[in-house]
């Protein structure tokens, strides 16, 4: 196996082993996969089309249910949850989406606010009292990512970017132990899309917070992460530092027939790259 | 701004205090008063379901013993249906000729909305009592009833689409010297033709339920089976025809719903 | 449409098709004629009536003529009560309605189970007609506005239902994933995820249906359940044709009163 990233802090946070999934009857789209994310790290994935990134990222919260295999997220197993406990376990991971996935209608402080839905009361969900530590929070979150003075705006009225960043202070109102995006950027002119690229390597720092992120941008994702993962047809071929990753191991991630790799189950796809 | 901002209310729909309140406490009142006022006599209520047990007591089974005398009522709200919708349909073409803003001169386009606007205020109830009040009961003042109800739909929608068509058509034709009628049904009448049938066939329908109800107030078809079985106490009959209105509702939708799929 | 007729006819592969699109209209045509054939050839009506209909429909309208405005007070009455039974009834309508959409909408039907009681809810309110709601209840709550506000609900909460869960059926599911990724419960989800995104549906509709209401209210009264259909009956009933014809325009300052609102209401909200 390639190096590893050396073990520099001590929490590990997510782990998750063998995992696997299937879309109804066909080959598996995930197959037997490790990963482990840890400390404050910025992990991207890259991969073609239909390597399995959202798959991977859904199944760790289990918006996609994984087929078999094990999420293990601070010593919580994710894969045994039922419904009351996943709902529970899910307000520690934060998401956020390619195409926003904000309630236009709402205003910014609402859809800031939902980030905190799993927290509060039906009653001041209802009416929209939120309690003053969550708006303080929202408050100096949004003043973070520069959207303070939209509070009271629609959702639609917004920018992408500033859609987007009001979607990454709804994943953080969560005060969540994980931060997952699945291509955050892609809907995103570059010069934003950069923007936004910066703004989640510095919280993942300033948080300490590990962050996933699916992306298609190469460049981006080498400039950006501390990690990278790269993806071919339901397994990891390549995991190391960006610099490592070179022309030739790009082309192998790219490379490849889905049909073909999703069939050769415990074949070493990739392997004597 | 400050970091330590710790209050938020959503903006509110109406911005004007004075304006909001002020509107929420007309509804409230309107609302107190007239439902304070509403006439519910409870021991009349409490009658009304012995009543209703009755009625129900009495509906069932539904008896489908006289299913001639249902099929017969279901032939005649068929065959006024067709005809009014072919009327409607035909004197719905003139008539929003008449309403399209773009053809029209100006009396004539309001005098065509103004017959539209009447054809559609009177609910075909009303329009089918004055209609046998005028031709007599039967079948006729149903017809009649449902010509004025087609007129009322087809007619709008048809101005509305005269008033969208290409006018790229028109101007060729008239460069190529047609007169008016000539360019109305060379050029105008094949682009509305489609949403033409669409609106007959979906009329066809809206007629056919419509002339159950109309029969109520005596203007031919099931309706009237429907009202003489209820007048005579035969609630089980009754109810027979009421399913099987009902039944022939959801099919004539459904049927509807699939030609006008088809041809769309 | 027409410039693409004659190139169709040159290219030979295609006049097939073009037959039994030409096939399809002559059947239509044909089929049609067929019909009104025999709608009219077997249809029960004396015909001298018929021929005779225009001049006792002018002898009609000459008796209305001029409209009778001594019982306008009345008749304002009535009409006033005409628009408290189909708001009344569309209030109470739209708030029982909101349940039956959701489970009738696929995306947010709790089960199968749910689901068919939902939909059997909507049909059978939706195909049974206003009138025929109003007869049953005026049978149980006797006549007047009562029975009028009930049946108008009854037959709104089909119509209501349908189109809500159909606005339902078609809202953006991403925000609903995304609170689901936040772990909320389903109630908030439905708060904050799905009600926005219908709240344009559901006031365009209760809208709508409050013009629609407005109509049939004016008919209840024939059957005894409240409104202005009661005066109209009642002059009907005694030949008072100038006052039928001042009761007929009352109803239509009141329709045209009705969709002027009503596209104020749409165009202030939407
Ligand atoms: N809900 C689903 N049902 C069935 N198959 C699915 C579903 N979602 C994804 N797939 C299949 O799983 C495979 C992997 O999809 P996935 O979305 O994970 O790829 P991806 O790497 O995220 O691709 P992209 O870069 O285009 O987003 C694809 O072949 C896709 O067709
Ligand atoms: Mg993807």
């Amino acid at each position: 196996m390639r190096g590893r990233l050396a073990l520099v802090r001590k929490t590990i946070m997510l782990k998750i082993s063998k995992l696997t999934k299937h879309y109804g009857s066909g080959d598996p789209v995930l197959k037997e996969l490790d990963l482990t994310v840890e400390g404050d790290q910025l992990t991207s994935v890259i991969g073609s089309s239909g390597a399995g990134k959202s798959t991977l990222l859904r199944c760790i919260n289990r918006l996609v249910e994984p087929t078999s295999g094990s999420i293990d997220l601070n010593g919580t197993e994710f894969t045994t949850l039922n419904r009351r406990e996943l709902r529970a376990a899910r307000r520690r991971i934060g998401m956020v989406f390619q195409g926003f996935n904000l309630i236009d209608r709402l205003t910014v402080m609402e859809n800031v606010q939902s980030g905190r839905l799993g927290y509060i009361s039906t009653w001041s969900a209802l009416t929209r009292r939120y309690p003053r530590d969550d708006i303080r929070h929202a408050y100096e979150l949004m003043e973070r990512v520069g959207i303070a003075h939209y509070a009271n705006k629609r959702a639609d009225e917004l920018s992408g970017g500033e859609r987007q960043r009001v979607g990454v202070v709804r994943a953080l109102m969560q005060r969540p132990e994980i931060l997952l995006a699945d291509e955050p950027t892609a809907s995103l002119d570059p010069k934003t899309s950069e923007q936004i690229m910066s703004l989640l390597r510095d919280l993942a720092s300033e948080l300490k917070l590990p962050v996933i992120i699916n992306i298609h941008n190469v460049t981006e994702a080498k400039e950006y992460s501390d990690r990278i993962v790269g993806m071919r047809y339901g397994r990891i071929i390549f995991d190391d530092l960006p610099e490592k990753l070179t022309t030739a191991e790009m082309d192998e991630i790219y490379a490849g027939v889905p049909a073909m790799d999703r069939a050769a189950v415990g074949a070493s796809v990739g392997a004597g790259a | 701004m400050s970091g330590a901002k710790d209050c938020w209310r959503k903006p509110p729909f109406i911005a004007n205090p004075v304006l909001r309140y002020g509107l929420y406490g007309a509804v409230l009142i309107y609302f107190v008063a007239t439902l304070a006022t509403l006439p519910i006599d409870w021991d009349r209520v409490a009658d009304g379901m012995t009543r209703a047990q009755r009625i129900f007591n009495g509906a069932f089974p539904p008896n489908f013993e006289r299913s001639g005398l249902l099929i017969d009522g279901f032939l005649e709200s068929l065959k006024i249906a067709i005809l009014a919708t072919v009327g409607g349909v035909a004197l719905s073409v003139p008539l929003a000729f008449m309403a399209a803003g773009n053809i029209a001169i100006k009396p004539v386009y309001f005098l065509g909305r103004a017959i539209i606007i009447v054809a559609r205020s009177f609910h075909p109830v009303i329009v089918a009592i004055i209609f046998v009040k005028a031709v007599g009961f039967g079948p006729f003042a149903g017809a009649l009833t449902l010509v004025v109800y087609s007129i009322g739909f087809v007619a709008k929608l048809l101005a509305e689409r005269i008033e969208e068509i290409d006018f790229g058509q028109v101007e060729a034709m008239r460069s190529a010297g047609a007169g008016f009628i000539a360019t109305l049904v060379y050029a105008v009448l094949p682009q509305i033709m489609p949403r033409l049938v669409g609106l007959g066939i979906y009329q066809l329908d809206s007629n056919l339920r419509a002339s159950a109800v109309v029969g109520i107030v005596g203007a031919g078809g099931i309706g009237a089976t429907l009202a003489n079985a209820f007048g005579r106490y035969d609630y089980d009959f009754a109810l027979a025809i009421t399913m099987v209105i009902v039944g022939v509702i959801l099919i004539s939708e459904a049927v509807s719903g699939f030609v006008r799929k088809r041809i769309a | 449409m027409m410039s693409t007729q004659p190139l169709q006819d040159t290219l030979d592969h295609w006049s097939r098709f073009t037959l039994r699109q030409r096939l399809m209209r002559y059947g239509g045509l044909a089929l049609t004629l067929l019909l009104v054939g025999w709608a009219l050839g077997s249809i029960d009506v004396i015909w001298e009536w018929v021929w005779d209909s225009p001049r006792q429909m002018g002898d009609l309208f000459g008796r209305m003529m001029p409209p009778d405005p001594s019982n306008l007070p009345s008749i304002l009455e009535a009409i006033w009560q005409t628009v408290n039974i189909a708001t009344l009834a569309t209030m109470v309508a739209v708030v029982v309605s909101l349940p039956v959409a959701y489970i009738s909408a696929q995306n947010t039907t709790p089960n199968r189970v749910a689901l068919w009681i939902g939909r059997f809810i909507l049909v059978s309110s939706r195909s049974v007609n206003t009138i025929i709601w109003a007869l049953l209840f005026v049978a149980i709550f006797g006549p007047g506005i009562v029975a009028g506000i009930v049946a108008i609900m009854f037959r709104s909460i089909g119509f209501l239902g349908k189109l809500l869960g159909e606005a339902i059926e078609e809202i953006d599911h991403k925000p609903v994933e995304a609170l689901e990724a936040c772990g909320a419960s389903r109630f908030k989800i439905v708060l904050y995820a799905i009600v926005p995104q219908v709240m344009p549906a559901f006031f365009a509709v209760a809208i709508l249906r409050w013009d629609i209401n407005l109509r049939e209210s004016t008919v209840l009264g024939l059957v005894g359940a409240g409104g202005i259909g009661m005066i109209l009956q009642g002059a009907i009933d005694t030949f008072n044709w100038p006052e039928v014809s001042m009761v007929l325009l009352t109803i239509l300052a009141l329709v045209v009163f009705g969709e002027v609102v009503s596209s104020y209401l749409r165009k202030k909200i939407l």
